[in-house]
């Protein structure tokens, strides 16, 4: 159990963290998501206790973090994997670690096995791949048998395999009972892992809900249809009290009217339809959309195609951004709303 | 869900009572220090260095005592030139170490996993500059003893070599591996102030090497007034067995005091700064 309240910290004018106030409960991986910058590193180092923060407390199990009696068995922490002497091998960084805390010798090896790091226990882990530093670092948190893990970008950088690794063993030690605390600059990530997320933005919290939630939010069904008679069925639709946006590329977004009645809905009034078909914005792009206003730097153009929100108002944007903006901009209402009910 | 519990199989930890304290992260520290090769290769430098710098300049002057005058002969302190490769060089090889024991974590981002298994840090703070000092002296210890007994022998055809016996030949010898000691430790003080290894040395040399040469070049009156506050006087002085030949020092241990005066005033300004900054 993380609690985290008013928490702030300014590095000189810069507002890393801005009146941060969450919990993290036992039993669920909790996903804490932002953009680059957001201040997710931030808000670790200050649970941690690397940090100090300039306003408000921090507290795992009820204790600031440097009043733990044992603090490796009761938090496993993971900021940075490559963040160990790359000359001492993974066997005597492990092993200066447990004494710390007083956790016996045999475990060292018993987390070496765990991670599959056995065969490379004497090497030093200057030579390790980065997939090779997670685990160690990983096997570090498990040192102490800790209630609370916490990992910052566990996946950054992996392969596959890797990613599905530390997925699995994040949802085991959850299904065991312990806190899970895990951060991600991506949605996709946490779809499958997260019960709970946490999503900051510029350091202030935006969203604090569960997965299920968030999904059915922000994953507004669309239907996409494409007609030569676009004015026909734009009136035939608001007659049946959906919504139809203009999309630019001569297709129609319709929202509010389930697939089958925007067919029937055309067959009644005569329209020829070329296509029609359902789409659900992806949780990525509901993510970027409730951390556009956020993200420290946009890029100078948009590559993606996606509309930028601080894009020009041209007449080809404001299509774009009135179909697939607006479901967004109601989700940012309603976790904003959700955080204060 | 089709997950494999692995974590799971981990054994249960036996419960600890207390709080995690000196003891463990002293033994961290040990196990720290003794697992990675710039400690060997550091001990292997400070050896060679000392006993080898001491034997070239014993062997030398040995070499060319016939022709060496009276007056010099009179002046000549055969402990303290025995010793000068390690109390003028083999500091250097000691002010590296205490530097990098803090400043590579810095350097490598460990510190943060340091702080995160001990986040008392006043704790890993004192263990890590005890581990270290207690390692430095045992190794001075050897390098000191060793340059002494091989410069005398090499001496021992100008009949004008030492033995420890000698009245103050046991303090130079033993205080030129405290003061060595010493310096390690102030070392480790600004490495943990600045959290850079090429800063910490540089100041270090600065200290040590450079300002003594400064103050050598102000007038005479200035330079007697200036010079027994100097930190690297105590190296001069502690390891001189031949009366009046620093004579506006203060004693040996006069001069050590001084020495560590500042090292105490820099180990506890490195311990604020240590406490009191983010990691």
């Amino acid at each position: 159990m993380i609690e985290v309240r008013g928490l702030t910290k300014r590095y000189g004018d810069k507002v890393a963290v801005n009146d941060l106030s969450f919990s993290v409960e036992p039993g669920k991986v909790t996903g804490f998501l932002g953009p680059n910058g957001a201040g997710k590193t931030t808000t670790m180092r200050l649970i941690l206790g690397l940090d100090y923060p300039t306003a408000g407390s921090v507290t795992v199990h009820g204790k600031q973090y440097r009043e733990l009696a044992y603090p490796m068995r009761e938090v496993g922490a993971l900021l940075d994997a490559k963040a160990v002497h790359g000359g001492r091998t993974a066997y005597n960084h492990l092993l200066s670690l447990a004494q710390t805390n007083n956790i016996p010798k045999r475990r060292v090896d018993e987390v070496l096995g765990l991670v599959g790091l056995t065969d490379v226990a004497k090497k030093r882990s200057k030579g390790f791949s980065l997939g090779m530093s997670q685990r160690l670092g990983i096997a570090g948190t498990l040192l102490g048998d800790p209630s609370v893990l916490m990992f910052d970008e566990p996946v950054n950088g992996l392969d596959p395999e890797g990613i599905r690794w530390i997925r699995n063993l994040m949802k085991a030690l959850a299904a065991e009972g312990r806190t899970v605390f895990v951060s991600s600059h991506l949605m996709s990530e946490m779809e499958n892992t997260a019960d709970d997320i946490i999503v900051i933005g510029r350091g202030k919290l935006i969203a604090n809900t569960t997965i299920e939630k968030f999904i059915a939010e922000n994953s507004t069904e669309t239907v996409r249809v494409r007609t030569p008679q676009i004015d026909a069925l734009a009136k035939a639709v608001a007659a049946a009290g959906g919504t139809a946006t203009a999309n630019g590329d001569g297709s129609l977004l319709v929202q509010g009217l389930p697939t089958e009645r925007v067919g029937d809905v055309a067959f009644e009034a005569g329209v020829r339809l070329h296509e029609l078909s359902q789409t659900r914005a992806s949780l990525e792009q509901a993510f970027m959309e409730l951390t556009a206003d956020s993200v420290e730097y946009h890029a100078g153009s948009d590559g993606t195609g996606s509309p930028s929100p601080a894009g020009p108002g041209g007449e080809a944007d404001k299509a774009a951004p009135a179909a697939v903006g607006q479901p967004a901009g109601m989700a940012t209402e309603q976790a904003r709303a959700g955080r204060t009910s | 869900m089709a997950v494999t519990t692995e974590a799971t199989r981990l054994s249960a930890l036996p419960p600890a009572s207390g709080r995690a304290g000196l003891t463990g992260t002293l033994r961290s520290e040990w196990t720290k220090i003794r697992s990675v090769r710039s400690t060997y290769w550091t001990i292997l430098a400070l050896l060679v260095i000392s006993i080898g710098l001491g034997a070239a300049i014993t062997g030398g002057i040995a070499a060319h005592w016939s022709q060496t005058s009276p007056s010099d002969r009179a002046t000549f302190d055969a402990t303290a030139t025995s010793l000068a490769g390690l109390y003028f060089l083999g500091e250097l090889v000691i002010v590296v170490l205490g530097a990098i024991v803090i400043t590579s974590e810095y350097s490598t981002g460990a510190i943060r996993t340091s702080l995160t298994a001990m986040p008392r840090r006043g704790v890993i703070y004192l263990a890590k500059a005890a581990v270290m000092a207690a390692v430095m002296l045992v190794m001075a210890l050897v390098a000191a003893f060793a340059s002494f007994w091989l410069g005398q022998a090499l001496l021992a055809s100008t009949h004008d070599n030492a033995t420890l016996s000698q009245s103050n030949v046991l303090r130079a010898v033993v205080g030129a591996a405290l003061f060595v000691t010493l310096c390690g430790l102030l070392a480790y003080s600004i490495g943990s102030m600045i959290r850079h290894t090429a800063g910490a040395i540089t100041i270090m040399v600065a200290v040590l090497f450079v300002i003594p040469i400064l103050v050598n070049l102000l007038p005479d009156t200035w330079h007697a007034d200036v010079v027994r506050w100097l930190p690297s006087s105590a190296g001069d002085a502690i390891t001189s067995t031949v009366a009046g030949a620093h004579p506006h020092m203060f004693s040996p241990w006069g001069e050590f005091a001084v020495l560590g005066a500042y090292t105490a005033a820099a180990l506890i300004a490195g311990f604020i700064l240590f406490r009191k900054r983010d990691a």
